[in-house]
This record gives structure tokens, sequence and C-alpha cells, in this order.
């Protein structure tokens, strides 16, 4: 299979998207220049550079996308989001509903945050749980090349408003891509890229790939981590999560964004509500601070969660129940 | 407000001492894209846009209120920052004038009264009307002037419209510059405005507008003066519109594809310390020993800066949630 990395998986996306149906288009800040393949490729009416005005690129995305359009607008930075947040949030996600269901939204945006590129919390501001508050929206954080690819080719055909999240820590990952211009990863469906016994690790985006690196230390000294990566926050894959957290009885919940009212919080709420009794540990997260995340470079890190946070996490939550430990697996599961 | 040099030369001359301060930004700016290429955090440079700074900012007092923005070096510096704390938070380190925690894209130092640096584009267009407004009601020092310098790319979000308006109807004292430098990012300004002229969008609302050579630092200063002395003397807000360019990319490293080559030959050959340099050789102002001290004070400088901003710490990650509430 090819090697392409995420940012050059997202290019083939929405080329092969656009190919597939003349109705896609992609518009936002200089992604005529930024995305020159797909304007050399379509053109500039369906390649459109805007002016610096993010209230008035979403508007117009929603507007068209009523009107019989799939914009794919780019609005660079997720903190660039709040100024596009009425037209996405009182528009897109309310509109169909306030009309009784006369309309629908097929509109992707994409944005990227995340800490690497040390240039402060105005750029870098994970706000993912933001959206997936708003009702009607729905919201897609891939950790993989492929995850990229396949979840923006659905979100485009998808006929509600997807905001795609593009980590900036992962946009030069490689990895292997299929060329199928069908292939296609569901929406609301999480990836179990390792599967594990004793604990389940669950995150999404760059922090999949710190909970991986924690799961290989941990099995280091004998204790299995399953690594659940989301992809999808909402729809949510509730399903994975119980199925995992049933067989571990341990949860521990891994994400950059702020942990009040984060995803690791509706994690932690699914299990207790309907994973109680497996439950063999209190659910940990760890998740960046209730803080800008500062420009510095020594700020940036700190504010990421650690494979060895997440080690030591783990260790933390296991003497309590050393019984279950000395269990064999497959009684546990 | 001139902490930039005690040479008695420069006292004596205030367009003399101009000049040096955008050799000073100039140098600053240079060597943060040398150092940026290296592996230093990115910055957007005010190459090519000294005169705008120095020109505006001369005019102000310590009264006076500036909001800037991604773009600000040439705005601190011409404030009289000292070189050392900027390049210092720049590279993240603990003496810089915000600790670390803004690098290069929203530097404010509230005791030189540069004010609520946003990066987001526009940002700063929406907070000027309060800072005015405070001012007017007697939280600033009587008579004081808010600045608020904006791109060309932000006079093309809404906020703009809606600050004017505002400032118009409720007659602050605020001075709008917009730095029209052509670019936007990655694109021509004239790929997304379909009118030439940005003062044109003020008019409407009704203030006095001037769009004026944003190269020539003569020029830009006696446009400010004027329009200070007006606010401070009605209270109304003003709108200047400066034409110029910004000479490197837009955050460093930058290698200029997207460029049309012929237009900015255009505007190097009207590089505004070129310009400002040699009219003051040619009316006998400036003697040539002059401009090597000159030049030789701003290297060291630029040196001492960077040893400083380099050698400086880098802030304790203890300090993540220090300043997230008051
Ligand atoms: C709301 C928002 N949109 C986009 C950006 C990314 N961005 C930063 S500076 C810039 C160009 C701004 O152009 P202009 O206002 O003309 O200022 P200049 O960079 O030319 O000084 C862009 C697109 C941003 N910081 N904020
Ligand atoms: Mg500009």
């Amino acid at each position: 299979m090819p090697i392409l990395t995420v940012e050059q998986a997202i290019n083939q996306a929405l080329h092969e998207e656009m190919q597939r149906d003349p109705r896609v288009l992609v518009m936002g800040e200089g992604v005529a220049k930024s995305r020159a393949s797909l304007l050399h490729s379509f053109g500039a009416q369906r390649v459109r550079n805007t002016p610096l005005a993010e209230a008035v690129i979403s508007g117009t995305a929603v507007g068209a996308a009523a009107s019989g359009l799939r914009p794919v607008i780019d609005l660079l930075f997720a903190p660039f989001l709040t100024y596009a947040m009425d037209a996405l949030v009182n528009s897109a996600g309310k509109l169909r509903y306030l009309s009784g269901g006369q309309h629908e939204f097929p509109l992707v945006t994409l944005s990227m945050t995340g800490a690497g590129w040390c240039v402060g919390a105005q750029h870098n501001h994970n706000l993912e749980a933001m959206f997936v508050h708003a009702p009607g929206l729905k919201v897609v954080m891939p950790s993989t090349p492929a995850d990229f690819k396949g979840l923006l080719k659905t979100a485009i055909r998808d006929n509600n408003p997807v905001l795609l999240f593009t980590d900036i820590g992962l946009l030069h990952q490689a990895g292997e891509v299929s060329d199928d211009t069908e292939f296609l990863v569901p929406l609301g469906k999480a990836a179990v890229p390792r599967i594990g016994s004793d604990v389940t690790l669950v995150s999404y985006a760059k922090t999949v790939g710190i909970c991986l690196e924690a799961a290989q230390q941990l099995r280091e000294t004998g204790i299995s981590a399953e690594v659940i990566d989301l992809r999808s926050l909402k729809p949510l894959d509730e399903e994975a999560v119980l199925r995992s957290v049933r067989k571990t009885g341990r949860l521990v919940i891994v994400h950059e964004a702020s942990g009040l009212c984060g995803m690791a919080a509706e994690i932690a709420a699914l299990a207790a509500s309907r994973a109680f009794d497996a439950l063999l540990a209190p659910v940990v997260r760890l998740t960046g601070p209730d803080a800008p995340v500062g420009a510095s470079w020594a700020l940036e890190q700190a504010s990421v969660p650690t494979s060895a946070a997440v080690v030591q996490a783990v260790r933390e939550m296991l003497p309590r129940t050393a019984h279950a430990a000395e269990k064999p697996l497959t009684e546990l599961a | 407000m001139n902490t930039l040099s005690n040479s008695p030369l420069l006292e004596r001359q205030p367009r003399l001492h101009g000049l040096y301060t955008m050799m000073l930004i100039r140098a600053y700016e240079e060597r943060l894209a040398l150092l940026q290429q290296n592996g230093a955090p990115g910055t957007c440079t005010s190459v090519g846009q000294e005169a705008c700074a120095v020109g505006v900012i001369s005019t102000l007092d310590w009264r006076d209120r500036i909001i800037t923005n991604h773009r600000s070096a040439a705005h601190l510096l011409a404030r009289g920052a000292d070189p050392q704390r900027l390049m210092a938070e720049v590279l993240g380190r603990a003496d810089g004038y915000c600790g670390g925690h803004s690098g290069s894209l929203h530097i404010s130092v509230r005791e030189l009264g540069v004010v609520l640096t946003s990066t987001i584009v526009g940002g700063g267009l929406s907070l000027a009307p309060g800072v005015a407004l405070a001012q007017r009601m007697g939280q600033g020092e009587e008579g004081g002037v808010v600045v608020v310098f904006f791109g060309d790319g932000a006079a093309c979000e809404g906020i703009l419209h809606e600050s004017l308006n505002l400032a118009v109807q409720w007659q602050l004292p605020l001075l709008f510059v917009c730095e029209n430098n052509q670019w936007q990012a990655y694109v021509h300004r004239l790929e997304t405005m379909a009118d030439d002229a940005i003062y044109r969008w003020a008019c409407g609302h009704g203030l006095e507008t001037q769009r004026i050579d944003g190269n020539d630092v003569d020029a830009v200063s006696a446009a400010a003066r004027q329009s200070v002395a007006a606010i401070r003397a009605d209270g109304r807000p003003r709108f200047l519109e400066l034409l110029t360019y910004r000479q490197r990319g837009h955050l460093e490293p930058d290698d200029l594809a997207y460029v049309d080559h012929a237009e900015r030959e255009r505007w190097l050959k009207r590089d505004p310390l070129v310009l400002m340099r040699e009219r003051l050789r040619a009316e006998g102002v400036l003697q040539d020993n002059d401009l090597a001290a000159m030049q030789q004070q701003v290297s060291q400088r630029i040196d001492a800066a960077q040893n400083f901003a380099e050698s400086s710490a880098w802030p304790d990650p203890q300090q993540l949630l220090q300043h997230v509430y008051a």
C-alpha cells in the first residue's frame, strides 16, 4: 500500500471526493496556494481563496450546504473557529432541527491544533469538546494517515456538518493509506490498535501514540494494556469502550485537551453508568491542564500528557487490585 | 519614552533618532530570521514596515496606549522595548516580557503602554474601542489616545466595521492604523478585496481618513502627528491607511515562492530605511561617521540581545498554571 503523510492523505481524500462529486468545493484563506494540486485539477471555481473572514467563510459554507453544494472549509487553526462559531453552532447545528427537518448541511471544516509548533494558545487550543457539546455537529480527530483519509471522505459524503481536527504533531507522520477511491472509515467507529487485558487506554489524535508507547513499556513489566483510538468523538463508539472496560476492569483516558467537561469526562461517565460492575479501580483521566498553552517549548511540552505519566497511572491503579492481576486473563474477560 | 539611545546627537535630532530606531528594528528582525533558519520558533517580521511603526509611535507620548498584533516587533521597539527581553520572549525564555508564555505572537508590555496584543487577526480591532472607552471614562491619563495597528487582511474581517462604527458613534479617542503591506499571509491582498483602498471603507463610517506612503517615515509621522493632535482636541477617532510592503515572508522561515518578484523589486527600491538615510544625507543632517556609529551601536545591541536571550533560562514548568486566573 502507498505510504502517505497525514497532510498528503488529507489532500488525497479531497482530490478523490472532488473528482467523484462536482458539488464538493474547498474554500479558505490561501487554500489555492496551500493545496495547489487541487487548484490545478479542479480550477478556481472549486478551490477558492477567501478573504480573512472566518465568520463569512463558515456562514457561506452553511448557506451553500443548505442549497446543494458540499463545501469543505479550511479554517487553518482551531482557535480561529471561534470566529466561525455562530454559523457552525447556531446555524449548521440548529437550522435543520428548527426548520422541522427541511434542510441538510453537508459541510466539513478542517483545522489544526495541538502541541509541537511553539506558537502559543491562539494557535494551539484543543477545543474539540466545545463542538461535541453543540447539537447537530459531528466531530472527528483521527490519529493515522489512513484514518484521516477514510474519515475525511466519509465526512464529505455525510449530510451533516462534520468538524475534522488535525493534530499538528501528526501532520508529517507517514503510514500506509489505501488508494482505493472507495476506502472509507465510518464515523462513530473506534479502532483498537492494540489488544490487551489488564487495562484500557482510551485516547484520540496524537496521544494515541503516547498510549501505544505506554502500552509497550507496560508490556515489558508484564502488564497488558488495550489501546482504543476513538477517531470519532461524535458519534462516539460507546460499545467499543464498554466492551474493553468490561474485559479489563480498568480505564485510563488520555487527551491533550483540558480535562474539565472534556471527552475524558464523557468516557468516564459512560464507564461509571454502564460498566460500573466491571470496574476494578477508579477511572483515571490524564489530560491537559485548565490553562491556555504557553508558547515556550518548556511550557508547551509540560502541558501534554506523556507516556511516563500513563505508565505511572496504570501502575498506581494495579496494586489496589493485585488479586485481580493474578487471575488468568480468561477469567477477567 | 525614549530609552533607546543616550547619544546627544540622536537626542538633538528626532529624525536621526527615527532612522536609528528603524535600523534597530531591521537588525533585530534580520537576526531573528537568521536564528529561525536554525530552528528557533517562527516569527512574523516587520522588515519593510519600519517607517509605519516609527512614524506613528514617535508622535505618541507616555499617556497613549498601543494595541498591536502578530507583527509587533517594530511597534514594541519603536516604543522603547528592550531587544534583549523581546528576543528572550520569542525564544520562549523566562526573561522574556511575558515569561515565555507568549512567544513571538502576542507580546504585550503594559509598562510601555503596549497593551492587549492578539494574534487573532482582527482581535485588536475588537478590543480597541474598549480600551479607548476606558480612556474616555477617566481610567487613563488625561488626553491619552489609543492607537490600534492592524493589517490589510484584518481589514477584511467584519469586526473592522463594527469597531469603526462604534468608535465613531461613541466618539472614542482611537487612531486606527492600517498597515497595508500588500500581503495577507500567502495571498496577495488584491486577490481578496474588490476595492483597492481600505481607507474608503472607513470613510463610509464618517471619520476622517488619510492614505499615506507608509515607507516615508516623515510622511507617516506628519499624518500621525496631525491625527493624534486632532483626537486629543475633539476626542473622535481617525483612520490612517499606510501603504507599505512586507519584504520578508509571512512567517520565518519562508522561501517567498508565491511572491511576485517584480512587485517586490519595485518596493525594495523604495526601502524605508534607504529612503530616510539618503534624504538625511542629502539634507546634510546625517554624516557618514554618524551612520557608522549608529550601525555599530545597533549591531552591539542585537548581539547583546541574542546573548541575553540564548542564555536566559527556560520557564519552570511548575508555572504552567500561573496567571490563568487573577
Ligand atoms: C482569525 C485569524 N485567521 C487567520 C489567522 C492566520 N494569520 C495570521 S496573520 C495572517 C495574515 C494577516 O494579514 P494582515 O492582517 O494583512 O497582516 P500582516 O500579516 O500582513 O501584517 C493570517 C492569515 C489568524 N491568526 N487569525
Ligand atoms: Mg497584510
